[in-house]
């Protein structure tokens, strides 16, 4: 197809920046003209929350940068100094700080969304993998950020998760050396995370950002019933089943933002910390390398995947769980053989194969956080296990199973 | 198939030895920003290998030197404490040193290179603190079955003469040897593993 410059024929100053720019035609084709099915629910609010929580990131971080140093020697007192003398340097961190606990909530409940109304099926896998890809940057941007304040669980915490490539046989060794820096966490391997944390993971991530709605708004959004809209056109081409993204779900966003403005700001200005959960207590004794606290848990966003690291006797093949437990949803799109999307239309079996799935990541969430014992530990395996089976058995249950009919038009 | 007079197998020829070329000139270039990430030339300096000179070490002596940032401990152990490693091991939570705490060449019955010689990281594997070093048995605060070893104040935490942790302590493992290998009969270099014969 040709580039037709200003194919909305704009005139005057808009037309002006039309001839040269398609800042109309972008408008248009993914916002004002951008047609959404009608039965948009609760769900859908969490990719817009999870863009707002992102902005907050970017712009907390920015400023918090202006203030923070990137040295072992002075990083833990940079971030007293500022909670204490830069003017509103509190409310930054802890807009940073809950922010990226709510960037975790936010994106959790947007990927279950897509599990539920099966909004990863054909043609929609690559949004499912480049959000699958942006889940992982956030990880790593989250871990990143996690040691930057140079705190007993920031040391320990950089630690574990480092020697974790320690596992890898032959050349583990030498790669832990590689990642620190050094052969112990130290200045270098804060320096080095400090770089990644506010440079390279934000480039990837926004990038990422834009591929996964590029590709939404290739194909157009699912919808709770995972029918296809646009099937059912008017004379212009436009879904019976649409409605245009602005005003109709700015509006709706807008009214998410409000709400979830209103929880997340309780959550900064009266309980930052919600009870070591967003903010561990060891976080605030500056690192000690020759003092290891007395139980280190990760922040409850990595708790599930930990658990599965834990419940496997050996440590190669605990990391090697970890991080297939990760690897196995970029596979979803094609484990799943249902003739239908949603979970509307889709048997008792899978509804069941959800709800188990849904219990094991909650429980083993919960397993994360606390000391090890010997019935959390078989605890932690059964969980595991079920983890794992809801997605291997996936492509046998969602076949057999019989389905109830879709309907030609969504629902209300 | 050559159309419009390109010759499309030397376009083709151009392209692959392009991209080739291009490719090996992509992996040199990313080269210095990978090695720019391994250890600093100080880096290596404060984490080199330490010498130890062991001649003056006499049975049933402490000594205490430092490797990268950590207390290195080598004890030069008597017949009769060697003897005693045997007689505690019912107590003992991972008497054949399973937990990888040690170099394979030092997971033996005294964990060590040589039997009389301990070398080891001196910080209890609970919380880091700093065990005392408690050779002398009987010892009434420390039960009466004590047969010498090392006792961590912090917490209670105790081990034998190889380090080994005891059944009902907090600490979880028994104490690291660090890579360690002699030069003559009485140095040790603390950082390298011997080189293999």
């Amino acid at each position: 197809m040709p580039i037709v410059a200003n194919p909305h024929k704009t005139t005057g100053f808009l037309g002006w920046i039309d001839d040269r720019f398609p800042l109309t035609k972008m408008w248009k084709d993914h916002v004002a003209e951008y047609y959404a099915p009608k039965n948009f629910n609760f769900w859908y609010y969490f990719g817009s929350l999870a863009m707002l929580v992102l902005v907050n990131q970017l712009i907390t971080g920015i400023w918090l940068a202006m203030h923070y140093k990137p040295d072992a020697a002075q990083a833990f007192g940079s971030v007293e100094y500022i909670m204490r003398d830069v003017p509103w340097g509190n409310v930054l961190r802890y807009l940073h700080s809950t922010g990226a606990s709510a960037f975790f909530i936010v994106v959790y409940l947007h990927m279950y969304r897509g599990l539920l109304y099966g909004s990863y099926r054909k043609p929609r896998e690559l949004i499912w993998i480049f959000g699958c890809l942006i889940y992982l940057a956030l990880m790593a941007e989250a871990f990143a950020g996690y040691v930057l304040p140079w705190g007993q669980m920031s040391y320990w915490g950089a630690q574990v998760i480092i020697s974790l490539f320690g596992a890898i046989p032959v050349v583990g060794e030498d790669l832990v050396i590689w990642i620190q820096g050094d052969y112990v966490p130290s200045d270098a391997t804060l320096n080095r995370l400090f770089a990644l944390h506010v440079v390279a993971i934000p480039f990837v991530l926004v990038g990422l950002v834009i591929a996964h709605l590029m590709a939404l708004h290739e194909v157009g959004s699912n919808n709770p019933d995972g029918i296809d809209i646009k099937k059912n056109k008017d004379e212009n081409g436009v879904p019976l089943d649409g409605i245009p993204f602005h005003p109709y779900y700015t509006v709706k966003d807008l009214f998410g933002v409000s709400v979830f403005l209103a929880i997340f700001l309780t959550v900064v200005f009266f309980l930052p910390e919600v009870g070591g959960l967003f903010l561990e207590k060891p976080n605030f004794t500056e690192a000690n390398p020759s003092v290891t606290p007395e139980h280190i848990a990760p922040v409850w966003y990595f708790t599930p995947f930990y658990a599965m690291l834990r419940a496997v006797p050996s440590k190669l093949g605990g990391v090697i769980v970890m991080f297939g437990a990760v690897a196995i949803l970029f596979a979803l799109p094609w484990l799943d053989r249902s003739p239908v999307r949603s979970i509307r239309y889709k048997g008792p079996i899978f509804k069941f194969a959800v709800l188990m799935f849904s219990i094991s990541f909650v429980v083993l969430g919960w397993l994360g956080l606390e000391a090890p014992s010997e019935g959390k530990t078989l605890a932690a395996r059964i969980f595991t296990i079920i983890y794992f089976a809801f997605f291997i058995l996936m492509p046998f249950y969602t076949r057999m199973e019989p389905t109830k009919p879709e309907p030609a038009r969504v629902t209300e | 198939m050559s159309s419009n007079g390109v010759d499309v197998g030397k376009r083709r020829f151009l392209t692959l030895s392009g991209v080739a070329v291009g490719g090996v000139g992509v992996g040199a270039a990313a080269w210095p920003f990978l090695a720019s990430m391994a250890p600093s030339e100080r880096a290596k300096a404060l984490g080199a290998p330490v010498e130890v000179d062991i001649s003056k070490l006499e049975a049933g002596q402490l000594l205490i030197t430092n490797w990268r940032g950590s207390p290195v401990w080598i004890v030069r152990r008597t017949p009769d404490m060697l003897d005693n490693l045997k007689a505690v091991e019912g107590e003992l939570l991972d008497p054949a040193s399973e937990e990888d705490q040690q170099p394979e060449y030092a997971q033996n019955m005294t964990r060590s290179v040589k039997d009389e010689v301990l070398v080891m990281i001196g910080r209890c594997t609970h919380l880091g603190c700093s065990p005392k070093f408690r050779p002398e048995y009987p010892a009434p605060d420390l039960g009466k079955d004590w047969k010498g070893g090392f006792f961590c104040p912090c917490h209670g935490s105790k081990f034998d003469l190889a380090g080994r942790v005891y059944k009902g302590v907090p600490a979880p493992l028994n104490m690291p040897v660090p890579p360690h290998r002699y030069v003559g009969d009485n140095t040790i270099i603390v950082g390298e593993d011997p080189e293999v014969a």
